[in-house]
């Protein structure tokens, strides 16, 4: 197990290196951050003081190679647009991001296994297409809609819940709902699917002559066997969370990273650019080795053709 | 003839299965009854519903699209057709119990089998925990698994076929059972494991005096087991009786066609090929090495499937390659049809090179050189007419035939293989099993071969339809002169069809001769075995004592 995570982890560094080189030339073809960061009416030299003070003005190569420089010595640099260094800022947004992403999606994940088993263990009832219309409507509403709208009912009209920021408990109910809709409405779908097939599986005819109760068959035997492609699924929804819950983040004002990320290209802070796509992009790989290892836990055939 | 205290008793049985084509009447009007102690055979072909009145025992019809027209299943009294959903729970595994054809795919890949036999114990609240425990390694004993207490938290997939089979026979005994079905229990094994698998069955309703009923559409294996035997064909008994008149004096036709498509042991094949004639493919030490790729904490492991094999082949001669699961026998088939390369070794076909050929003479060769696979439902692109699937390769190969005559030709094809010309303009799904291979075969002969690679062309097929592919295979190599390499698990089927035989056993020729020779005089302990394999009439075994 060991060598499989090293050797998965080196093959991500590869990819990360190769990401960090694209980000930090895409951010300079953004425009001149001199312009962003004076006044309207500086003048040239101004401008010409403020690049030459933070290195814009050396040719791109070189800022690139001190740029490595940097890395190697883990200087992350400054985020101008807040005069603090740019992984400090980025280390303190990531943590909220995270955490409604894992609230989100472990709400969702739950919700999904337990209605589509219910849904696929009586394909054609009226429990099954009621979950299977809420589904899809959950997987096909824009979140920004369902965001806003949100915001009109329980905080505008009916001041049940605080419109926006972070606080109280209260703060996460609607960002997390909001989150959950699309991963919900997808797994669901996905689950019912795999459920069914599971559920045509000789190995289920065998628990019902052994005498397994009928929601035991569902829900110990056929759930794990069912829950394999989901995990795949899930692993992708939970990685467009942590990097892209960019518009429920911007609308519900949360400090997360994807707000912190739109802000910082709007700025024009490469360095905060550069360390929000870092960190982002290390987490998406942690995660996708962590799939796969959930993924040989659920389903010993995987262990055993590793180990 | 159904008596009052029978062990389990059908009355009048009659299931439909409802789709959208319409209903499809699989079991009509069928009546039996078992007595404790004793083995009932239902002897029938695929489709023959010789399945479905066992589902109906255990309640494993799905209602729908199933349906119980009319008829009562009465266990010892009880009719079990009408339970409540509590009391199924309680009398499944309890008192009757069921194994299945595929014991892979009738275990729970993701569970150990020592979870998957503790449950049976606590479902049912006879044992929970470390007791479950202890009682699930003792019955792993019982059945003949090795070292059960280690085992007992290994998966499915680590066993063999065999041991897996053992293990559901433990799940089913675990409770003590009265009853036990067993549906096609050995057709997934090796013959060798096969008899194990019977005698053990036979040890433990010795011991316990369970009564058996036995699902098959093996004669060999009904045979060998039975002591009534229930003949099924189109969901109705056609015959029944003691297992001895049944086998020495069938009554119906049916029957007697069923146990006239047994191999017979006095006819022998003697169609005169020339002894002298040159052959037309030389094989001389040819190997296979597999290297399996290394894990996280086991080296590269190489498996030598094929190892150092030679032998001749002559125009118009059989050669039957007889193995076991893992003898390499397919590995062989798929080297000289270069689909897989040699590890090292040469296989002349005309004296050339068949691993040396370039692309413009491996394109020749191939056309000389046909196969036919195992299973006609999966070797077919179901998007296909027949017409195309048997004229593609006039289109690879253009010089064959012209397109004007593409159709005159499929016809006369069709016909030389048993079918019709209008068959053309059908898709593989509206065939059956049986003719979907003649399909395959028809489809070889398209490029007029020399010679056709059978890789178990007949084990997926009935009995009775293996014989008649195996006579039409005969026929076109007197009409055509072909040669075969007919590959096989199954050793008595090509007595009256291979001129020699070779025996393989893990990737080594074990034994080579002429067929006969190989059937009345054996030289290697294993050909015996394999030979001796095949199930004995229970009438003819030695009896036992019980004990």
């Amino acid at each position: 197990m060991f060598t499989y995570v090293f050797r998965r982890s080196t093959q991500s560094m590869a990819a990360v290196v190769a990401l960090l080189v694209l980000v930090f030339f895409l951010a300079r073809l953004t425009g001149d951050p001199a312009y962003l960061y004076l006044p309207l009416d500086s003048t040239e030299a101004q401008r010409q003081a403020f690049n030459e003070l933070n290195g814009f003005d050396d040719p791109i190569y070189i800022q690139f190679f001190r740029y490595l420089g940097d890395l190697a010595q883990l200087d992350f640099g400054t985020a101008l647009s807040r005069n603090r260094p740019a992984m400090e800022v980025t280390l303190e947004a990531f943590p909220e991001t995270l955490k409604l992403a894992t609230i989100a999606m472990a709400l969702a994940l739950f919700a999904a296994a337990v209605v589509g088993s219910l849904a696929a263990a009586r394909p054609g009832g009226v429990f099954d297409r009621l979950a299977t219309t809420i589904s899809l409507a959950g997987a096909s509403a824009p979140d920004f809609w369902v965001a806003i709208v949100a915001i009109l009912v329980f905080a505008v009209s009916l001041g049940l819940l605080p419109t926006s920021g972070t606080g109280s408990a209260l703060h996460w109910i609607m960002p997390i709902g909001v989150l959950m809709l699309r991963p919900f409405g997808l797994l669901t779908q996905v689950v019912r699917g795999s459920m069914m097939g599971v559920l045509s599986q000789p190995y289920i005819k065998t628990a019902r002559a052994k005498g397994v109760a009928r929601r035991r068959i569902i829900f110990v035997h056929a759930l794990r066997n069912a829950l394999l492609p989901v995990i795949t699924v899930a692993g992708d929804l939970m990685a467009s969370l942590v990097n892209g819950a960019v518009v429920v983040e911007t609308i519900f004002g949360w400090p997360g990273i994807g707000k912190l990320m739109i802000d910082a290209i709007v700025r024009r802070d490469f360095a905060l650019i550069q360390s929000t796509v870092l960190v982002t992009a290390v987490a998406i790989f942690v995660m996708n080795i962590v799939i796969d290892l959930i993924y040989a836990a659920v389903d010993p055939r995987i262990r055993h053709q590793q180990t | 003839m159904t008596e009052k205290n029978s062990l389990l008793t059908v009355e009048n049985l009659t299931v439909d299965f409802h789709s959208a084509a319409g209903a499809f009447r699989a079991v009509n009007d069928v009546s039996f009854h078992v007595e404790q102690g004793e083995t009932l055979v239902i002897l029938g072909e695929s489709g023959s519903g010789k399945s479905v009145s066992a589902s109906a025992v255990m309640g494993l019809i799905d209602t729908p699209p199933g349906e119980i027209v009319s008829g009562r299943v009465t266990y010892r009294g009880t009719d079990v057709t009408r339970m409540s959903e509590e009391r199924r729970m309680a009398f499944n595994g309890s008192k009757v119990a069921v194994i299945f054809q595929d014991p892979l795919s009738h275990l729970n890949p993701v569970y150990t089998i020592g979870w998957q036999l503790d449950e049976v114990y606590e479902v049912h609240g006879k044992a929970k925990g470390a007791e479950a425990r202890r009682r699930s390694i003792e019955v792993l004993r019982r059945v003949g698994i090795p070292d059960p207490e280690t085992r007992v938290d290994w998966y499915p997939h680590q066993f063999s076929g065999g041991q897996r089979q053992r293990i559901m026979i433990g799940m089913a005994i675990a409770l003590g059972p009265e009853l036990l079905i067993a549906d096609e229990p050995t057709t997934a094994l090796d013959v060798s494991v096969q008899a194990q698998i019977l005698d053990l069955l036979k040890e433990l309703q010795r011991e316990e005096g369970l009564a058996i009923v036995m699902i098959t559409h093996d004669l060999e294996v009904a045979a060998n087991m039975a002591d009534r035997v229930i003949v099924m064909n189109a969901g109705e008994i056609v015959e029944q009786g003691r297992a001895r008149d049944v086998f020495a004096a069938p009554q119906h036709d049916y029957t007697r066609r069923l146990m006239s498509a047994l191999p017979d042991e006095s006819s022998y094949a003697d169609h005169g090929i020339a002894k002298t004639a040159e052959p037309i493919l030389q094989v001389r030490d040819l190997s296979k090495t597999f290297t399996l790729s290394p894990g996280l904490l086991r080296a590269p492991k190489s498996l030598r499937a094929v190892d150092s094999v030679s032998f001749d082949l002559r125009a118009g001669e059989t050669l039957g390659i007889v193995g076991e699961s893992g003898s390499g026998k397919s590995t062989i088939a798929k080297m000289l049809l270069r689909l897989t390369n040699a590890t090292s070794g040469e296989a002349l076909f005309h004296g050339n090179d068949i691993f040396e050929m370039d692309r413009a003479a491996l394109l020749k060769f191939r056309r000389r050189v046909q196969m036919v696979f195992q299973d006609p439902f999966s070797s077919m692109n179901p998007r296909m007419s027949v017409f195309s699937i048997i004229s593609e390769p006039w289109q690879i190969h253009p010089d064959i035939l012209e397109k004007s005559r593409w159709r005159a030709r499929v016809g006369e094809l069709l016909e030389m293989v048993g079918l019709k010309p209008e068959h053309a303009d059908r898709f593989p799904h509206q065939f059956s099993g049986g003719q979907r291979q003649r399909i395959a075969i028809a489809r070889a002969l398209a490029c007029d071969p020399e010679l056709i690679v059978c890789d178990e062309a007949v084990s997926a097929l009935d009995v009775s339809i293996q014989m008649q592919i195996i006579e039409l295979l005969a026929e076109l190599r007197d009409r055509l002169g072909l040669a075969y390499i007919f590959i096989t698990h199954d050793l008595p089927i090509v007595r009256n069809f291979a001129d020699r035989i070779l025996v393989m056993q893990a990737g080594q020729v074990v034994e080579m001769q002429q067929t006969e020779a190989i059937f009345r005089r054996p030289e290697q302990p294993y050909t015996r075995m394999l030979i001796e394999a095949s199930p004995k009439p229970k009438w003819e075994q030695p009896k036992r004592i019980p004990a």
